[in-house]
């Protein structure tokens, strides 16, 4: 590093240019979707194959959660003699915040590297130009019908790590602080609200949309054999997390 | 088109990979319904010279004319369309694993939605007698041999119905045997369907027995071409030592 100012420069210019390509696979992949109903068999395909796959590891993710949350929050509330309000506390927590991006993360880690892994290792072994010779084109094949399935699978997959999450605060709550589970679901229904639940959703699709971008643009860029593969998921889980929070914090200031 | 006239016209095409120039103010022409071998060392540029010919890569500067379009210049449809009218076949095959044999070779067709399931199956089975591949119907990429993989791509290549075949190395790997069915492939293909070919390659033997036209590649320029006779008696001695294997640089 000679020139530190070189570096911040070279830094920047390569944020914006991904950034660029970012969005202009984006762009691509939402032109290409009109092709959405001659590829629903893919689509499909694509959905449970994410959903089976991320579902056991949901499952266990929200389940703690959700349990460790009661036992967190119920600890100070109980001093204060408000335990009862755990479930007014957790839902929203689950729904709104912990629900999307935690099971977003997850999936950016499990569905995501799968992405890059798969395309990526089609483009070393010339797959892909292959698809190109055939005058098929690579995101219209291979990023469109990812796209959609990870748009539309992630917030089913939110509205079961919800369920789970907010079902083991329930069961903590009733044997740890000895709330009963009634009166844990009427403080739930008095504050959790629909808008809430759709925040969150909305959230799941837009962290979807940016596991699948992000995944097939570093498939699509990676060279150099097994080698480059491994360092495009690494580089993929990780530009899919960072943009992952940056998203989060702007969504939700967005709606405050 | 006309026998002879000029399918593919090179004109000073470069390209660099990082500070290595790999292509030099390269000029070629391909001429229809001719069998064009480009041949050269290991790393001289001839796997990037084909794709430049197909899109597949843009070159840092220079043209390619085909029929008279620089493609250089074209982009989505427009190079979509130039490129139906060639197929290429990888050194590697590049099958798509999660395809069996058949839905490989329809793939092209599949995608184009212009044909019916028993017309392309029809197409696929049509293509795969062709290369004598049809009793691996069913079979996944991963349970073929090399040889098998590559009569495999290029009925892929075929079923496209393409005017230009661009082979990437097809003897690359086989022994030799396998090597002289592959030649003998294209050859049968040339004469029954009266297609271009443009077939890079180190195979020597393959070279002369497949090629109307040889042009040898060399520090990114075409440093001789000609009939497989006079390359076999050229007086330049880079072409004398690929060939011979026995003599030293100079050229």
């Amino acid at each position: 590093m000679a020139n530190p100012i070189a570096y911040i420069g070279i830094k920047a210019l390569t944020l914006f240019q991904l950034t660029g390509e970012l969005l202009q696979l984006f762009a691509s992949t939402i032109y290409w979707s009109k092709h959405t109903f001659r590829n629903v068999d893919k689509i499909f395909h694509f959905m449970v194959k994410m959903g089976v796959n991320t579902l056991p590891i949901a499952t266990f993710t929200s389940l703690f959660v959700g349990m460790v949350m009661v036992l967190q929050t119920g600890y100070t509330l109980e001093k204060f003699g408000m335990a009862e309000s755990l479930g007014a506390i957790v839902p929203i927590a689950m729904a709104r915040e912990l629900g999307p991006v935690l099971t977003a993360l997850l999936l950016a880690g499990r569905i995501g590297a799968a992405i890059t892994a798969e395309i990526g290792t089609m483009t070393v072994s010339e797959e892909v130009d292959a698809l190109k010779t055939l005058g098929i084109n690579p995101v219209r094949y291979l990023a469109m019908p990812r796209f959609l399935a990870c748009l539309c699978m992630l917030p089913v997959l939110v509205i079961y790590a919800d369920v789970i999450g907010i079902l083991g605060g329930a069961s903590v709550a009733a044997t740890y602080f000895h709330i009963p589970t009634k009166i844990y679901f009427d403080r739930m229904a008095e504050s959790l609200q629909f808008i809430d639940i759709i925040k969150g959703l909305t959230k799941a699709a837009v962290f979807g949309a940016t596991i699948a971008i992000v995944g097939c643009r570093y498939g699509l860029e990676a060279k150099g054999g097994a080698a480059g593969v491994g360092e495009a998921t690494t580089r993929s889980v990780v530009c899919s997390f960072i943009t992952i929070y940056i998203l989060n914090y702007f969504i939700t200031r967005l709606w405050l | 088109m006309a026998v002879n006239a000029i399918e593919i016209d090179i004109q000073k095409l470069s390209k660099s990979f990082r500070n290595f120039q790999v292509l030099k103010d390269l000029d070629l022409q391909i001429r229809a319904s001719e069998t064009t071998v480009i041949m050269g060392g290991s790393g001289t540029g001839k796997s990037v010279l084909l794709k430049h010919m197909i899109g597949l890569i843009s070159p840092d500067s220079g043209k390619i004319f085909v029929r008279g379009v620089d493609i250089t210049t074209q982009k989505g449809p427009a190079l979509d369309t130039i490129r139906s009218r060639f197929a290429m076949v990888f050194q590697s095959a590049a099958l798509l694993n999660s395809l069996t044999v058949a839905e490989n070779v329809g793939l092209g067709l599949k995608e184009q939605h212009r044909f019916s399931k028993k017309e392309i199956n029809e197409i696929v089975i049509e293509k795969l007698k062709l290369v004598k591949m049809e009793h691996k119907y069913n079979s996944l990429p991963g349970e073929l041999s090399g040889g098998m993989k590559k009569r495999v791509g290029i009925a892929r290549a075929l079923a496209m119905s393409p005017e230009v075949v661009l082979y990437d190395e097809p003897t690359a790997g086989l022994d030799p045997i396998m090597a002289g069915n592959i030649d003998e492939l294209i050859l049968e293909l040339k004469q029954k369907f009266k297609m271009t070919a443009v077939v890079v390659t180190h195979d020597m033997q393959s070279a002369f027995y497949i090629g109307d036209h040889i042009c040898m590649l060399y520090q990114g320029k075409i440093i001789e071409e000609g009939s497989p006779e006079s390359i076999r008696h050229s007086s330049n001695d880079y072409v004398i030592q690929f060939i011979t294997r026995h003599k030293s640089v100079q050229t």
